[in-house]
């Protein structure tokens, strides 16, 4: 008699998702299936359109974290036209993208994130929020992550034009620069951000890591998964988000292969399943073996978390001593357990932030010179960026109009599609067993699993995030419902 | 319980910009919180689709809808949603008129799911595309039904009020939440059903800080091929920019920024067919009276029918291309 | 869509007050015969043709549409007609993006004096549609053609 639990929606992906467990006559996980159930094809309506268009087309994709498409986008527009942007161009557009990092990866560990270890996995539902952190760590907070927020967006509107769907990027560089007077405002934002950031890994230092129960949830072998890592760095394997190669290590650290935006192609390829229409991204070299951890298996993990794992350090003295911190706690490179990425994400908001004064305070960012006519015919291209949530491959092929005449996009999360369900499975299986209740606290756990991944988008500071609706239905073979859990479904 | 009136926000297929831009009105979104009753807004809280189908119809105030309507399960929500609002408002590009999404509507649906699973970097040998409806060895599993076209929300439900922008920008919405907080009071009038809120009255250009002159257009040229004057008209230097047929609202904020409207604030109050009057207006300062010498300025335009119907094809007079209509259905 | 009929192309004729509504008018008068599928609309100016009458037109079971105007340089109003005709093309080239044939859309200069002109180029478009079949948009949905409903505002515009 099997038996099924739908989980239905999850809320706080972007889009929808839904995730259906299968039990089986003595009660013990047989299956999960997490599936995505939207398409809007981008990759089929963007042909027809001008190359130039990209950066504002594909901001749609994500209205949290359209900057990463927008950069994506214009670098492989850049890419196109074989033209390279000039300096100050590249310095703003990174700017831009740390300012964004900041906010973004705020957003997440206050909002969703946070919650779950400032206030404990078991703490009363009703704390389980961004209210709950406030009212135990102090008033102050609130107020700093909205600031934190304010800072991010309105760096992106300086140089991005808008706060939401910036419009600025064309091919060969941009379409406006910053005066004097706000480089030095930017210095001074960027300044208070560093503080910030500082201010959360503290947080994180005082309340988590200084607590025994979390230390061993984190370190749990339920959210621990051995697979490849994937991450940009710079030519001294450091971090960066803007620019650099591809690279991946294996599941003991070593570096597999390490790859230019243009050989994407080479490297992962995209398994399909008929049941979701989203697809599974895996490393083409080790093969697809089905939802498996190991060396063998190309499943790989693209998060900050993977980000840390695959690069030999940060770019900046902060973020790299709490870099050296990070895995000395943590027992060595490569880190496994998926909770960890909270804490790696702390550490990249850090070096966003520093990264964030040193690109302000070069006098090179307040030049006219923002801009380049390209003047080669437009052919193909691939512009690569670390999104928050994962790496992210924009790929054109044009017209010698430049019109777009195949677009082969490859999304942050979509990366992580193959290790979160598999976090999901391993969570139910782990806690569904023979004759366990389904209960309150387990579903939270299984939440736990999912939300590690930031699976594109950050919420309010405000009502009540970190308090995932779930509601299990469980039938019995004949359909008739016998038990009805909930959590948050008033 | 609360006895504040309820409060509703929705995304059907939509990209979160809308919700980003509610949350960017920062400590404002205390004045919602004082104000209303937040009883679903999946993005945010709690309360799921069978909390919203167990409450009195009519009995959420407000409801701030976003998203096309892509799919069975979003028209579904749709009008469930209506029948439990009072106020439903169209909230943002796709809900009011398709958006960028709305430009599938120029393909079959199955071209759609064709390229997207038939890609470079899609390893798919045996062909597979996604089933609705399939069967795993513990049991069947679904997902939603992919509809024809993209449409918009007021071609799926009555609509009472229409809130344009891509997404609607942060100064905006805070206007609006004064305005329905004063409205609770007793101290002003909701507007009459069916207006435009939280945009004006007139075009981009309206907002636009740039110079003026007769506009006589003897070339159309990409944003990218020349170095732009940041105090002169773009269109007046050939560059596209829509924002003459462009609902007001925004302040200009791309031209401000120095690249061009693309039009996401939808049609300017009385236009009927957002890219008709694009096509009217651009072709009206077009510098020739010669068909041939014409047609080379209109070189310069590679895409009209995106440039005309970037964010407004589903809700255009035409709502799809052809190869849509003949495909699907009928 | 079983009948044995032929395809009868509707055609929605704009035609301008000055020059080509007079040659319809002659046409008439002179008992000219002319493909009866054409229904005439007539505005003051070749110049007044707003593309959403066209699209309308289209998405409303119109088959094809014909634009008639002055011969340029004897616009009534001096120049409009040279909007029309620009309009014309740049209209051309998004239905086209659209998937519609663009022959479906006709322009035609004729002055009032040429009245069996007039009747001949009707003749010859409805020839044209009837070849290129049934343009039938929004009929995938449900085998019919899309409903529209007009509001007093919309049929001011």
């Amino acid at each position: 008699m099997t038996q099924r639990i739908t989980i239905d929606p999850i809320t706080r992906l972007e889009g929808h998702g839904k995730i259906e467990i299968f039990l089986n006559d003595e009660g013990d996980v047989a299956n999960t299936y997490f599936q995505i159930p939207e398409l809007r094809g981008f990759e089929r309506f963007c042909v027809g359109r001008p190359v130039e268009e990209m950066p504002l087309l594909t901001n749609r994709i994500c209205g949290v974290c359209p900057e990463a498409h927008h950069m994506a986008a214009a670098k492989a527009a850049d890419a196109v036209y074989h033209v390279d942007p000039p300096r100050t161009a590249k310095l703003l557009r990174e700017l831009l993208y740390s300012a964004f990092y900041v906010t973004d990866h705020a957003t997440h560990f206050y909002a969703l994130g946070g919650p779950d270890f400032v206030m404990g996995p078991d703490a009363p539902v009703a704390e389980r929020n961004i209210l709950g952190v406030i009212h135990k760590v102090g008033l102050e907070i609130g107020g700093k992550v909205i600031q934190a927020r304010k800072y991010g967006h309105t760096v992106v509107e300086m140089i991005g034009g808008r706060k939401v769907h910036p419009c600025t990027s064309i091919p060969g560089g941009l379409t406006k620069g910053i005066s004097e007077d706000q480089r030095k405002e930017l210095v001074e934002m960027g300044k208070w951000a560093v503080e910030f950031a500082q201010f959360s890994l503290k947080i994180f230092n005082d309340i988590v890591l200084g607590n025994k129960t979390y230390v061993e949830l984190i370190l749990g072998d339920i959210y621990t998964h051995k697979t490849y890592y994937m991450g940009t760095v710079d030519s001294k394997n450091h971090v960066n988000f803007y620019d650099g190669k591809v690279r991946v290590v294996d599941p003991e650290g070593k570096e597999f292969v390490k790859y230019e935006a243009k050989d994407y192609a080479e490297n992962i390829a995209e398994h399909v399943e008929p049941w979701t229409y989203l697809k599974f991204p895996y490393i083409k070299k080790v093969g697809w073996k089905g939802f498996t951890d190991g060396k063998d298996s190309g499943v790989y993990c693209a998060t900050p978390l993977s980000r840390l794992n695959a690069a030999d350090g940060m770019a900046t003295p902060l973020a790299h001593a709490e870099y050296d911190k990070f895995y000395k706690t943590l027992g060595g490179k490569p880190v496994h357990q998926r909770l960890a990425t909270h804490w790696a994400r702390l550490i990249e908001l850090l070096y966003a932030a520093e990264r964030w004064v040193e690109l302000a305070s070069d006098p090179e960012v307040a030049s006219p010179n923002f801009h380049t006519v390209p003047t080669e015919t437009p052919t193909e291209g691939v512009g690569i960026v670390e999104a928050p949530r994962g790496t992210l491959t924009h790929h054109y092929t044009t017209d010698e109009r430049g019109v777009l005449t195949k677009v082969n996009l490859i999304v942050g999360t979509t990366n992580n599609y193959a290790p979160i369900s598999m976090s999901i499975d391993k969570a139910a299986r782990s806690l569904i067993k023979k004759g366990t209740v389904v209960s309150e606290p387990m579903l939270n756990m299984v939440e736990m699993a999912f939300r590690a991944y930031d699976p594109c988008f950050g919420c309010a500071t405000h009502s009540l995030p970190g308090q995932m609706p779930l509601e299990v239905l469980i039938y019995d073979a004949e359909g008739n419902q016998i038990r009805e859990l909930k959590q948050f479904v008033e | 319980m609360s006895d504040k009136p309820k409060f509703a926000m929705y995304w059907a297929a939509s990209c979160g910009g809308c919700e980003i831009a509610v949350l960017n009105i920062h400590e404002k979104i205390l004045d919602v919180d004082a104000n209303f009753d937040v009883v679903f807004w999946p993005v945010a809280m709690d309360a799921k689709y069978k909390d919203v189908e167990a409450m009195e119809d009519g009995s959420i105030l407000l409801t701030l809808f976003n998203g096309g309507i892509r799919n069975d399960e979003n028209a579904h929500i749709a009008k469930l949603l209506r029948r439990k609002s009072k106020l439903l408002v169209a909230f943002g590009s796709c809900a009011n008129e398709g958006c960028i999404p709305g430009l599938a509507n120029l393909s079959p649906v199955e071209d759609i799911v064709n390229t997207a699973f038939h890609t470079i970097s899609t390893d798919n040998p045996n062909g597979i595309h996604p089933q609705i409806s399939y069967k795993m060895p513990e049991g069947e599993i679904r997902i939603p039904t992919i509809l024809p076209r993209l449409k918009t929300l007021d071609q799926v439900v009555d609509v009472d009020y229409y809130m344009p922008g891509c997404p609607p920008e942060s100064h905006q919405i805070a206007a609006v939440i004064d305005l329905v907080v004063q409205v609770l009071q007793g101290k002003a009038e909701l507007p009459p059903k069916g207006a435009v809120i939280g945009a004006g009255n007139s075009t981009v250009c309206d907002e636009c800080q740039r110079k003026r002159n007769v506009k006589t257009i003897n070339s159309f040229n990409r944003i990218f091929g020349q170095a732009i004057d940041p105090e002169l008209c773009l269109l007046e230097q050939g560059i596209p920019c829509n924002g003459i047929a462009t609902r007001s609202g925004c302040n200009a904020r791309c031209p401000t920024a120095g690249a061009q409207c693309i039009g996401c604030y939808g049609p300017a109050e009385g236009v009927v067919d957002y890219g008709a009057r694009l096509i009217s207006g651009f072709a009206s300062v077009i510098n020739s009276k010669d068909p041939k010498e014409i047609d080379t300025i209109l070189d310069g335009i590679p895409d009209p029918t995106g440039q005309f119907y970037r964010f407004n094809l589903a809700g255009s007079l035409l709502k799809a291309g052809a190869p849509a209509w003949k495909k699907n259905g009928g | 869509m079983t009948n044995n009929k032929p395809f009868e192309p509707v055609i929605i004729g704009f035609t301008c007050n000055w020059c080509s509504y007079r040659a319809a008018d002659l046409a008439g008068t002179s008992r000219t015969k002319y493909a009866p599928n054409i229904r005439l609309l007539r505005l003051m100016c070749s110049g007044r043709l707003d593309p959403t009458f066209v699209f309308k037109a289209l998405a409303n079971g119109a088959d094809g549409v014909m634009i008639t105007g002055c011969h340029p340089g004897e616009c009534h109003y001096l120049e409009q007609n040279y909007k029309a005709l620009r309009r014309f093309q740049l209209m051309r080239r998004t239905l086209e993006g659209l998937g519609v044939d663009p022959r479906r859309v006709k322009l035609v200069w004729a002055s009032a004096a040429e009245g069996a002109k007039f009747a001949q180029e009707v003749t010859s478009f409805v020839e044209e549609v009837r070849a290129l079949g049934p343009l039938n948009w929004g009929a995938g949905e449900n085998g019919r053609v899309a409903e529209y409903q007009s509001t007093p505002q919309e049929a001011l515009a």
